[in-house]
């Protein structure tokens, strides 16, 4: 008998949700700030699927201990240690260069920015 | 100065930010033992200085912290980490060998990780506050058109 | 000295990292200028000495805090590797001095420090990139020469840099993020990241859906990076709005490396199944490849402003890097890789001279460049031949990669293939000959007939990479052998 517990693939199954969401908030949306976020839900997304992964049912922190045997995975948590910074980076300079959009077209609407851009020819 | 009169929020804040400080550089001292380190010390001690720039407001936050210092700041705290990378190369192990930096290898390896995590956490706190002061200074651009001199100052990165 | 070769795989990395910051805290234009000349110089000489030791030695694992790999970070450099190291620090070294005069024209006083400093981190990114034996480390260094690109882009003087940086940032960062989570998924099965155990542990799993949906989500992260048809529209306007030397070193190593690294991924990686075999994919990449080739050179034919022309240029001669990749013989493998190599020599020298178009009459388009075979002769006679370069015209270095392309889908029997490269390149010769009909069969407009050239430091660097395109196009000992028992070695893996 399979044994099913509640949370199951959940994890998952939300991971590809956020991911999808964020996807098309990048494509569909022209707003360039909703852009920018729509990739920070698509990162997030990447962040939990790594988290998710090194979980392991049982298993406590990996601080040596008496009387711990089951230690989680460490290494995707550092990874994305380092990818949650990288992604703070981007969101920085692309929120920096969407500031510099609105300044330099008075817009930051995409399709608005685009037809502005095409009179400059 | 905004905020003359939130006197509230001011006196908490005055009580606040040092035991914030306080608690970043438990962070960034205990991380090489325990769950810490550079990345999260660098943000809370930013942490500290954001309130009191969203307080007090950009001006004096640039007053207490000019732009060259965070400038000098985020650069050392690179040149820090990749040093110490340098110096193991010089003793004689890899790129970040710890282990030839004392007699020990374990006291070695010690000393290798405060040195490095110091070093990021100096980039994190310096970009961090970079991060805020470009967008705050642009925010003070926008509110209050009639002084260049602050928004210069702010935005000065 | 023998410090330096004990410790020079990751010196060519430190080197440029270190330099960066000291840029930032000098922070002033001309100084940080020579800091970077001096170190994108020294670098080179390193590269150089990299190359000697791998040719020498074979392959060089260095252990990064003296912890072996697979548990550490290792760097990890085979022939392809050096090659790519040398071709980023040769163009660096070769940008820099151009960069001064160029950037002083190009961008404001107060932010040139910060171009420089760029530079920088850009380089050490993309030669981390190419050096690291890691698959995480590779991600952390995509990131790295990324995010200088994208703030070297939005220097530009035109507003449309803004525009063109952004969305190269939003399309950059799905890349790299699809190229993670196609990673986790390695990882999940094999619990590694060190390339050269993942090659060990793979094929145990290669019959697995994740395995087939993380080949998927790599090939196409890095397939945004290294500007793939279709996925190559950030790049024309990010190469047409960008500083001009920023333009000349991007267009010559930016592809170039993340090509490399698709190719380590595809060959060394999942090298034990062949991939593009295993999962039937290789007529798709080939067809993407093909469609790249003609799509990129028919859109080129119609563009008016010349750096445009030039970067769409570039997505057609990606289609042949990938199309030698394809393929999947060593004479079309060592095709791709030379053609990494040529085409970062003919790229780089041919917006450096439109780099001096654009210094002294500033302006690309099309319209504007009447006349100049008698305005600026030297800088005309360089476009001219670096024009040939892409044609792929005997002696100059685009006919040995297409030479050896041919050769390969011979080869392998795909004679369609061999004369679909031939008709790419009758595209280039069409793209070429109206920006060589403009400047010297059309009068110069009226008013600015008088022959101003270009400054020496922007002349003698153009011509210099110039010279090297047509050396290494009638002597291609070096870079061939180098590629062809690259091409073996990789290839070699997959049997």
């Amino acid at each position: 008998m399979i044994e099913y517990e509640f949370p199951g693939l959940l994890n998952y199954w939300i991971v590809f949700l956020l991911m999808m969401i964020g996807l098309y908030i990048v494509i569909g949306h022209e707003n360039l700030i909703k852009k920018i976020v729509g990739l920070n839900v698509f990162q997030v997304s990447v962040f939990v699927f790594y988290i998710s992964m090194a979980k392991i049912k049982g298993g406590t922190a990996p601080i040596l201990a008496d009387g711990i045997e089951v230690y989680s995975n460490p290494l995707p948590h550092v990874l994305i240690l380092t990818a949650i910074v990288v992604g703070v980076a981007t969101t920085a300079l692309g929120l920096a260069l969407v500031v510099r959009v609105q300044e330099s077209f008075g817009t930051i609407e995409d399709d608005e920015v685009r037809e502005q851009e095409e009179q400059d020819g | 100065m905004m905020m003359r009169r939130k006197m509230v929020l001011r006196v908490v804040s005055k009580l606040l930010i040092p035991f914030i400080l306080l608690f970043a550089l438990y962070v960034q001292w205990h991380g090489d033992f325990g769950p810490g380190g550079g990345f999260q010390a660098g943000v809370i001690f930013a942490a500290a200085f954001m309130l009191y720039g969203l307080i007090y407001g950009l001006g004096t936050l640039r007053e207490a912290l000019p732009s060259w210092v965070t400038r000098l700041v985020l650069s050392l705290g690179v040149l820090l980490y990749a040093g110490v990378g340098v110096v193991c190369l010089l003793l004689g192990g890899n790129f970040l060998d710890y282990d030839v930096l004392a007699h020990d290898p374990l006291h070695g390896q010690h000393y290798g990780i405060i040195l490095v995590e110091f070093g990021v956490g100096l980039t994190v706190f310096a970009g961090i506050i970079t991060i805020f002061c470009a967008f705050a200074g642009r925010a003070a651009a926008d509110v209050n058109p009639h002084d260049p001199e602050e928004t210069a100052r702010a935005g000065d990165d | 000295m023998s410090f330096i070769a004990e410790h020079i795989s990751v010196l060519v990395v430190i080197v440029p990292l270190m330099a960066a910051p000291l840029c930032v805290i000098v922070r002033h234009g001309a100084v940080s200028w020579g800091w970077a000349t001096l170190v994108c110089l020294a670098n080179f000489g390193l590269s150089i000495l990299l190359m000697q030791q791998v040719l020498a030695n074979g392959t060089i694992v260095y252990d990064l805090g003296g912890w072996e790999g697979p548990w550490g970070i290792v760097y990890h450099i085979d022939e392809v590797g050096a090659l790519v190291v040398l071709i980023v620090s040769a163009i660096a070294a070769i940008v820099m001095p151009y960069a001064k005069e160029s950037i002083e024209r190009e961008i404001p006083k107060e932010r040139h420090y910060l171009a420089y400093c760029m530079m920088l981190l850009c380089i050490a990114g993309l030669i981390g990139m190419a050096v690291t034996g890691d698959a995480f480390n590779l991600f952390v260094f995509l990131e790295v020469s990324s995010l200088a690109t994208y703030v070297l882009i939005a220097l530009g003087n035109d507003r449309r840099a803004l525009t063109a940086a952004l969305r190269y940032l939003i399309l950059g960062t799905v890349g790299a993020t699809f190229y993670v989570i196609g990673l986790g998924m390695i990882y999940m099965m094999t619990g590694s990241l060190n390339m050269t155990d993942l090659a060990s542990l793979l094929p145990a799993v290669q019959n697995t859906g994740t395995v087939h949906v993380a080949l998927a989500f790599i090939v196409v992260g890095f397939g945004l990076k290294l500007a793939l048809f279709p996925l190559h529209v950030w790049l024309p306007n990010a190469y047409t709005f960008a500083p001009s030397a920023v333009t000349a070193f991007l267009a010559a190593t930016a592809t170039k490396v993340a090509v490399y690294a698709l190719i380590r991924l595809i060959f060394t990686v999942f090298g034990d199944i062949d991939p593009l075999e295993t999962y039937g994919v290789r007529a798709a990449v080939m067809v993407l490849a093909i469609a790249g080739m003609f799509a990129g050179s028919l859109i080129a034919i119609y563009q008016s402003n010349v750096k445009r022309l030039l970067a769409y240029s570039s997505v057609a001669q990606v289609g042949y890097m990938i199309l030698g990749i394809s393929i999947g013989n060593a004479p079309a493998m060592a095709g791709g890789i030379i053609h990494m190599f040529n085409h970062a020599l003919m790229k780089g020298a041919l917006f450096m001279a439109l780099g001096c178009v654009f210094y002294v009459i500033g302006s690309v388009k099309l319209e504007d460049m009447a006349g100049l075979g008698k305005r600026m002769p030297l800088t005309a006679a360089a476009i001219v031949a670096g024009g040939f370069s892409l044609i792929g015209v005997p002696l100059t270095v685009g006919f040995i990669s297409k030479f050896y392309l041919v050769e390969g889908a011979l080869a392998a029997g795909m004679w369609p293939v061999a004369l679909l490269i031939m008709l790419s390149s009758l595209l280039a010769v069409i793209y070429v000959w109206r920006v060589v009909e403009v400047m010297y069969f059309r009068s110069p407009a009226i008013g600015c007939e008088t022959r101003t050239e270009a400054p020496m430091s922007l002349l003698v660097p153009t011509y210099i990479l110039l010279g090297a395109a047509f050396w290494f196009g009638i002597d291609a000992t070096f870079t061939g052998d180098v590629a062809m028992s690259a091409a073996q070695t990789l290839l070699g893996g997959s049997k």
